[in-house]
């Protein structure tokens, strides 16, 4: 390790580590934005769940690389590539939570509800997602965490946060910014997980053990 | 769409089919090196991951592996391991380190998948099955791992996608494969190559789904088709 490199660079890591964050919140927040209508729409058409849960797993099986390679030629080295297949890959994740937790929402508490007056969007938003929140919330654990590991590839397409760092250390045979790279990123990944999993707690104190 | 006839263009180069540096080798390259990769890792990761179930221990250990492994980019597993044993000038330089990162990456699903599937036996078929006078090895056999298998096999089906993902990344460290046309494609500009080396990729990952999930369907009880949507099924991506 060549500490004097780590010290020359402080600012760039910052910057990096910040890149890094940016890219995995706005893919995930994304991959929110469309997994909930897809949720939705699975649980109540039952018959489109096998064609969404189909789609988002074949997106979620392309190798991150190749789902890159493939976007590079017509969008680019550019944010848009990274954030296309970086929000592809929390599509599977997002959506079999979304409707694995709506799905476990016992049925009394259902009736109980309509019984007290309520009207579907009203049970859904008050009565059945707050008890499907540690589910969804598992789900965007494994999502975040899975984009902070894939946001290093984008790396490759000239993205990457963290990632650069890894791949400088690889094209130039340097092992300080490949370790640099490396732990802030698995560092990330962990603050991301327990900060979530805080969240978890806060907003769903019922489930706690 | 020039970029389309491109594509067919280099497909149908017969120079792309010839020799080390064409599809056949790599292709053969790339599935040979998965191959190994992920029978290693079940050699390791299976009889773990179904031990610690059977006997009901390490679940903090068994569940959090892959929780680990999910943190650790395998683009940094690949470069630290290739900067621990790839000693330049070495035989296999490239092959080797690849070879032990692919293994490290498989083995956290496997054996997470495995436990939760033997944990997620119900308990009073299990007691029925010692009251029929079951030994532990007959109960594992005959009862715990035939229910345990869709959860068995989707680590085995994540595992095996992940590992053919992992090892198109290892083109960016030094190994061959199906991932140096990419890798080769962005280093040349040269966008018909990095299309056909991502296609191809791709293809191998969707085949590799495609086939495990067959043989998942044949060797499952039909009994235990999942009608539910799953998410004790331990997922991993690459």
């Amino acid at each position: 390790m060549r500490w004097d490199w780590v010290r020359d660079h402080g600012d760039d890591i910052l910057a990096a580590t910040r890149q890094h964050m940016e890219l995995t919140l706005i893919a995930v927040a994304l991959g929110l934005l469309l997994s909930f209508p897809l949720g939705l729409v699975a649980r109540r058409w039952r018959r489109t769940a096998g064609p969404i849960l189909g789609f988002t797993g074949i997106l979620f099986t392309i190798p991150s690389l190749a789902l890159f390679a493939l976007l590079v030629p017509f969008t680019g080295l550019s944010r848009t590539t990274a954030e296309i297949g970086l929000v592809g890959y929390t599509l599977l994740i997002l959506v079999r939570n979304i409707v694995a937790g709506l799905d476990g929402v016992p049925d009394d508490v259902k009736e109980a509800a309509h019984g007290m007056g309520y009207r579907p969007l009203g049970q859904l938003l008050r009565v059945e997602l707050p008890l499907a929140l540690p589910v969804i919330i598992a789900g965007i654990r494994i999502a975040t965490v899975t984009t902070i590991g894939l946001v290093t590839v984008t790396g490759l397409i000239g993205q990457g946060g963290l990632g650069a760092f890894i791949i400088e250390g690889i094209n130039r045979d340097f092992r300080t910014p490949l370790v640099v790279g490396s732990v802030c990123s698995i560092a990330l990944a962990v603050v991301a997980d327990v900060a979530l999993a805080g969240a978890a707690r806060l907003l769903a104190p019922w489930s706690r053990r | 769409m020039s970029i389309l006839t491109d594509v067919v263009d280099w497909f149908t180069t017969a120079e792309h089919w010839r020799g080390d540096l064409g599809v056949p080798h790599r292709l053969t390259e790339h599935a040979l090196m998965s191959g190994a990769a992920v029978v290693t890792a079940m050699l390791i990761g299976l009889p773990l991951g179904i031990w610690l179930g059977h006997r009901g221990r390490g679940g903090a250990v068994a569940i959090n592996l892959t929780n680990v492994g999910r943190a650790i980019p395998s683009l940094a597993i690949l470069a630290l391991t290739q900067q621990a044993i790839g000693l330049r000038g070495w035989p296999g330089f490239g092959a080797r380190p690849a070879f032990v990162a692919l293994v490290a990456l498989a083995v956290p699903p496997l054996v997470t998948n495995a436990y939760v599937g033997m944990r997620g036996v119900d308990r009073d078929v299990v007691e029925a099955a010692r009251g029929m006078g079951m030994t532990g090895g007959e109960l594992l056999r005959r009862v715990e791992l035939p229910i345990a298998l869709p959860l068995v096999m989707a680590g085995v089906r994540t595992a095996a996608v992940q590992v053919v993902a992992t090892a198109t990344l290892a083109a960016v460290t030094a190994w061959g494969g199906l991932g140096r046309f990419i890798v080769d494609g962005f280093g040349q500009q040269d966008n018909a190559q990095i299309i056909a080396g991502a296609l191809l990729v791709a293809l191998m990952a969707l085949v590799t789904e495609l086939v495990l999930a067959r043989v998942q369907r044949a060797i499952v009880s039909d009994g235990l088709r999942a009608e539910q949507v799953r998410v004790d099924e331990v997922l991993t991506a690459a």
